[in-house]
Formats: C-alpha cells, structure tokens, sequence
C-alpha cells in the first residue's frame, strides 16, 4: 500500500498520549535514575536483596521511571537471562491470595500448568517460601515491582509484604522490593515488625519542571522522531511544530495550564484533543487547536451543568442561595426554600407561581 | 476496514444517517477522539450532561453507525464487580469479527454453558481479557467498554473505578472506557486518586433544538407545520418546569389528540392559531398539575380526555383527585390531631390554648412571637412530644367523656404503623414513648373538617 505520512504521524503521537507510553525523552530524575539503576544492577549482578520505596505525587512518572531503568538494566545479555521479574498491583491484587496466585504465575514454578495455579492459599504461600528460601546467593535474582503499594498495606497482616521483607532481609534468594506509590505516608501505615524489616530507603519524584522544560517537553510530545521513514516530512512537521510553540497565544495557553497542573498528565490531556484532531483535512496542529483544547478541558463542570436547568429550578436555587445568605450556612429544608420562592414569586415578579408538589418535583 | 474509514471520513453531515440531530460538535469531538480503527485512543472519556441529553444516544448510535466493536452496559444492572466483569468478557463482540457462523446466543448469559466465563477478580479478568482479545481480529482495533449510570460504581468496589479507568495501561491492549453519568466528575475522585479520564460535556438543547427534535415524532395523520405549532404550545406551557426531552415528549403525545380535535370536527381551521391555544392552554396546564405529577396515570388521562371530548363538557368532566385522603375512626382522627397540635404548637402556649380559664394573649407575647419568623415550627417540620402531652390535648379537644381504654392506646400504635405517627428514640417502648406526627397541613385540615373541628385556631403559627 502507498506510504501515508499523516497515517504514521497519527499512529505515534496517539501512542505517546495513551496511557501505554514511554515518553520520547525523560527530562529531571537524573539522581534518582541513577539510585535505582545502582540497586537493581546489585541485586541482578551480585545478589544483594534490597527493598525501596518510590514516592511521588500521581502522574510524576514512577512506573515510567521504573519501566526505563528496567529496560536499560536489561541490555545486558547475562542479566536478560537471570533476572526475574514480578509485577504487582495493588488495584489488581486486591488481597494476599490472588497476588500470591500471580506471583507462582509470573515465576512458573512447579505448580503451575499453563496459566492455572494449585493449590490452597496456605500451600501455595508454603511452597513459595520454601522455594525462596532454599535459594542462597548464587540464584536467580527476582525484582518484585508493587504498584499502588499502599494498597498492599492494607491487606489482611500484611503477611505479604512481612514475608516479602522478610526475605529480602535474611540472606535467603536475593530480591528487590520496589514499591511505588503516591503516599507520603506510606510507611506509617506499615505494622511495627513489617517495618522494622523494610531498609528505609525511599526515592521521592516531585514535578520539578520549570516553565521553560514544560514547553520543550510539549514540543518533544509533538515532534517525530529521527527514525521516522519520510525524513523530509518529519523535518517540516518538526519545524511547524516549533513555529507554533512561539506563538504568543500558544504560549499563554501552555502558561495557564501549567500553572493549573503543572505534570505531564496535565500536558497530555491538553495535548489530547489537538492530536486527535489531526486528519486529511486538517493536517497540522495549529495554535487555535490547542487554544480550543484547553477550553474543553478547562470548563467549570458545574456551571456546565447549571446552565441545563430549567427557569424554576434556578428559581429554587436562587432562594436557597438567600436562605445560606441570610442564615449564614444554616441548614434548610425544602418548606423553607418554598416558602422563600413564594416571597419572590409573589411579590417581586410576575413569574407564574406553581404549586408545591410541581415545585416539589 | 477501508471501506469504513472512507465513509467516516465522508460523512460530513455528523448526524449518523439522520438519526441523531443537533448532536454535531459532540459527534465531531467523540469522533476525532476515537480516530480510525487501528489508532489508539485515549485510556477513558467521561461523558456528562443532564437526563435526556442524548448521551447515551449519541455514544450507541456512533457505535452502531460505524461498526466500532464495543461492550454496552448499564452498571445499574451489574451491581457487583463479579457480575460486572463476567457481562464484559461474556459479551465481547468477539463473535462479530473472528468467525460469524457461531450464532450469537451461543455465549449467552446461561452459566451452565461451557463456553461461559468465569472470572471472580480482577487480576483474572485481565488475564483473560488480554487473552480474548489479543486472539483474534479484535486486538489490532480500539475495544469500547461503555459504562452507562457510571455513578454506581462508586458505590461498588473501591478499587474497580480506578482499575477501569487504567484498563489500557493494565492491559496492555487498545481499550478505551467511556463513562456515562449524570453527575459531574469531582464526585467521581476519591482516595488517593487516580488516572484522570478525558471529561466531555454534553450540554442541554435549547427551545429550538427541542422544537426540532420533538417535531420529528409527528404523526402521519397531521401536518408538519400544524404540529410545530401544537409543540411550540407544549413549549410555552412547560419549557419554564421541565426541560427533560423524554418527559416532554410524552407530555406532547398523550395530550395531542385533544389539540387536534377542533380541526377534526372542523370547528376552526387550521391556520386559526390563536383559538386552537384558546381551546389548548386550560387543558395544558391541567395536564401540569396531574400528569406531570403522574397523580393521574396515562392511562387513565387517555381515558378521561375521551370521555371530554365526547361530552363536550370541558374541565368538570374531571374532578381533581385529593392527594391524600384516609378513612379513620372518629378517635383515630382526634388523635392525629391532638399529635399534630403536639408536633407543632411550643410546649409553653398548650395552656394558653387548652386549659379552660386562661388570660388574654399579652402584648409582649404577641411581639415576641413576629421576632423570630424563621421559628415557625412549619417550616421547621414537626417536633417530639411525649404521650402525656398528647393525650391531655386529646383530652382537652374531644367533648365529652371519653374512658382512656385499651382501644386508645391501641389506636395510637396502629397509627404508628400506618406511618401517620412515628416513634422517637424507640428505646423505651411502655414507660414514656415520644413521638412525632408525620402529616401534613393539607391533610391534617381535611380530617378536621370532617371532624368539625377548627385546626387553625389552635395552631400557634398561624394566630
């Protein structure tokens, strides 16, 4: 079939602004991207065990971060073939048993035929630990990533993570625990003995982007990348790009929602729109794009919804507004808002006075 | 596939094959949104705006018209994670794409088919899911999961919301959950929060839309312009009480034959408009006060528009009927009101309406009483009272005699269980029980009457 530009174009950037992205650049995280590259490396190569925790506000790029050093630790061919990984998920795994099932699954140990695991919860978790257990330095080394680790906090003991940590404590088959989460006080909500075997060692991601990173962090969303097949395209496209991202307009836009939101998910939903909009017709992302984008997204849904109700119900409305005025944030009930609309009603308009079980409606 | 794309990029006019009208920019947006088949979309969209706004219409319809491959759900229904994720991987449209000859029942929702899933928590769905999907056809295009009254999933599982809404991410696959609700989406967040959805707002129609909407159910028998007129009547009368789309489509099509009977009989023409809403606005706004209310079914205001209509006997024909009307026995009524007297007069003014030789009403009194308005205790709704008090009112209302036997108190306790009466505090049943009366003015007054007794007189808000 003949080669469609505009096709490729939409198939990247739609890519990048799903929810199954690796960003095209990471910018920050330098220190922090070198810390768990370190610990990941020594548990991979030397069979220290280690746990750790990544804290950070939603949206900061904990799982990206994660999901990057991952892949670069794996480039090495003898690590590729060690190194087990497990992932977990506090919304999935939503007590000690099912993560356990998962676990032996994405381990496939002995128990395991196809994608079906034995076993009672008691055996399996038995099995598990014996299996870790009788491992000693020299092997497999196993990183376990918890996402959404408060949830796991919250299971039942936590005989999970007492276990998890435990192991990583004694020298038994080395693992990792890296839990992710976006509590600052998740180790509070530790028991006393699962936190006096976890290592204290936390990361914390905040959104440290300035203005000036946010905007080139847009044009690296909106840009194509080196190895895109039609290189004369791509270089107009890029071009184009960074035209627009001086227009004044554009950058107040980028402004405000930067001052609203100022993480990638927030560019991202801003960015949505101007994306999707792009078609045969409508070939390149214009300032008035995103300018429309960040209205759509910006609107205040309640007076959205307000401006749908009839003329009676902002009738009522307008006398509960008095009633709060008036009583300073009392209470009311309806007999009193209806006896409020009556007063109006009545006397300061030549409204049509409905009844009570109308109004009651 | 191609053949698709071509026509969803033709289709200028965004209205769906003349299905969906004064829906454009919605359409449009939605659609940008879900771009061609094989494109990823974003993880969620959440779609509000008020009932009868045609969200779910648009959302169906798009669906349908297109031929996108998509699970719908009413979350009403679904009322527990188990159900909800078993209807979702028991419906997928899998059948549809891969191979059409297996007939659709098949996989129906009989648990005691083999073929049925079973899934208990969520780690297996998207197990199984991600398994389904990637199979077959299906996994090269964009799944739609539309949950419609998303607003239940609130109540269910706290982690079910949050696990949807990452559904993409989780999975791995091309899926996009599109949310359906009624309520804005800051209701929505809780907890630590969670994957924002992309928000959507469906806004309501105005006048005109409505007129354009509601002029499209005209019946065949009738002239398109002589029903815009009707409905623009219908408008004028409801437009400022409802703006509800359904509601007022079906206020429209039960009251039409009324409208349209002058012409039949040829007693004005059609062109004569203002005696056709001459003859329609009475009956337009009696219809506001019953069957808007559904005081009267539609049934039954089908039926007494007829009987009208053949007696030629306007407005007494029907005979508007009493919201609320009790049979009780004659203590009974005495009772309720000695209840409601209790409920709503002070405690400190029972002696100055119920024993025999009070003074006059001082003046201090009286002024103390227009200072605090907001106190009107009918505003404020009823108060408690212990028995004591009520049947000394009961006492001092009642002429006559009157042995306090066992059939009083028993009448007392019946009226608890008709729900006229209601226990306070229900922790000490026999010694001192308080109560409260659960009636309203209007109803109070028409047992009073019956009784000839002037309630109004001895009701402290109203001296």
């Amino acid at each position: 079939s003949v080669f469609d530009p505009l096709q490729e174009v939409q198939q990247i950037l739609r890519r990048r602004i799903s929810q199954t992205n690796c960003p095209p650049s990471i910018c920050g995280y330098e220190k922090e991207r070198k810390q768990l590259h370190d610990l990941i490396k020594r548990t991979a190569v030397m069979g220290e065990s280690n746990s750790l925790l990544l804290i950070g506000p939603r949206g900061c790029g904990k799982s990206m971060l994660i999901q990057n050093v991952l892949e670069d630790v794996y480039q090495e061919e003898k690590i590729k073939q060690d190194l087990l990984l497990v992932k977990l998920n506090g919304l999935l795994q939503s007590d000690d048993r099912i993560a356990l099932r998962e676990i032996t699954r994405q381990l496939q140990l002995e128990n395991t035929v196809g994608d079906k695991v034995f076993g009672s919860f008691a055996e399996t978790l038995q099995f598990l630990l014996e299996a870790l257990k009788k491992g000693d330095e020299s092997s497999k080394p196993i990183v376990f990533v918890l996402e959404e680790f408060d949830l796991f906090a919250q299971h039942k003991n936590q005989t999970l993570l007492y276990n998890l940590f435990d192991i990583s404590q004694s020298a038994q088959a080395p693992i990792c625990v890296i839990g992710i989460t976006c509590r600052l006080d998740v180790v509070e909500l530790l028991e006393k003995r699962v936190k006096s075997r976890f290592s204290h060692r936390q990361i914390y991601l905040f959104n440290k982007l300035t203005l000036t990173q946010y905007r080139r962090l847009c044009f690296d969303y909106l840009s194509l990348p080196g190895d895109f097949p039609d290189k004369s395209f791509a270089k107009n496209w890029n071009s184009n790009i960074e035209v627009m991202l001086d227009e004044v307009a554009v950058k107040d836009v980028l402004e405000r929602q930067f001052s609203l939101m100022n993480d990638v998910r927030g560019l991202l939903s801003l960015l949505t729109y101007p994306v999707c909009n792009i078609s045969a017709a409508h070939p390149t992302i214009t300032a008035s794009d995103l300018i429309t984008s960040f209205k759509l997204i910006s609107t205040d849904t309640k007076s959205a919804m307000l401006h749908g109700v009839s003329i009676l119900e902002l009738a009522i409305i307008i006398a509960m507004k008095h009633l709060t005025d008036i009583y300073e944030g009392e209470p009311f009930n309806f007999e009193m808002v209806y006896s409020e609309y009556l007063k109006f009603a009545r006397h300061r308009s030549g409204m049509q006075v409905y009844e009570k079980a109308i109004v009651m409606k | 596939m191609e053949v698709a794309n071509q026509e969803c990029m033709d289709s200028e006019d965004f209205t769906l094959g003349k299905t969906v009208i004064c829906r454009e920019t919605q359409i449009k947006t939605l659609l940008a949104l879900f771009g061609q088949r094989c494109h990823m979309t974003p993880g969620s969209i959440f779609v509000y705006g008020h009932t009868g706004t045609g969200k779910s219409l648009v959302i169906q319809s798009m669906m349908r018209h297109y031929k996108l491959p998509h699970i719908f759900i009413n979350c009403v229904e679904c009322s527990s994670l188990r159900f909800l994720v078993e209807e979702i991987l028991n419906n997928l449209p899998l059948q549809d794409v891969s191979n059409s000859e297996v007939d659709a029942d098949a996989d129906d929702m009989n648990p005691d088919n083999e073929n049925f899933v079973r899934c208990e928590d969520l780690t297996d769905f998207v197990r199984t899911l991600k398994s389904l999907v990637s199979d077959n056809e299906l996994g090269k295009e964009t799944l739609y999961i539309v949950l419609d009254k998303a607003e239940r999933l609130r109540s269910t599982n706290p982690v079910l919301l949050p696990a949807l809404l990452r559904l993409q991410e989780l999975s791995g696959l091309n899926i996009c959950t599109i949310l359906i609700s009624e309520i804005v989406w800051e209701k929505f967040r809780t907890g630590t929060g969670f994957c924002e959805p992309y928000c959507l707002n469906f806004p309501d129609y105005t006048r005109n839309e409505l007129m354009e909407i509601m002029v499209l159910d005209c019946p065949a028998t009738c002239e398109p312009e002589l029903y815009s007129l009707y409905v623009n009547m219908v408008l004028s009368v409801f437009h400022m009480v409802c703006r509800d789309l359904r509601e007022l489509r079906h206020i429209a099509r039960l009251n039409f034959d009324y409208f349209i009977d002058p012409v039949k009989t040829e007693e004005c023409a059609p062109s004569n408009t203002r005696k056709l809403w001459k003859n329609v606005e009475p009956h337009l706004k009696k219809a506001l006060k019953s069957v808007y209310l559904r005081e009267v079914s539609s049934r039954q205001w089908e039926l007494m528009q007829q009987a009208e209509l053949a007696d030629g006997d306007a407005s007494q024909a029907v005979v508007a009927l009493p919201r609320a009307h009790v049979e009780l026995p004659f203590y009974s009524k005495f009772l309720l009101i000695a209840a409601y007297l209790a409920s709503y007069n002070p405690l400190k003014c029972d002696r100055r309406f119920f024993a025999k030789y009070s003074g006059k009403k001082s003046r201090r009194m009286a002024k103390l009483l227009k200072k605090n308005e907001r106190a009107s205790n009918h505003l404020l709704g009823p108060k408690t009272f212990p028995i004591d008090r009520m049947m000394a009112i009961f006492y001092s209302i009642i002429d006559g005699k009157v042995v306090p036997s066992a059939h009083i108190y028993v009448q007392i306790s019946s009226l608890v269980s008709l729900h006229l009466l209601s226990q306070v505090g229900g922790d000490d049943k026999i010694s001192a029980p308080k109560y409260k009366c659960l009636v309203t003015l209007d109803f109070i007054r028409n047992i009073a009457r019956t009784v000839q007794f002037d309630i109004m007189r001895y009701l402290y808000d109203f001296l």
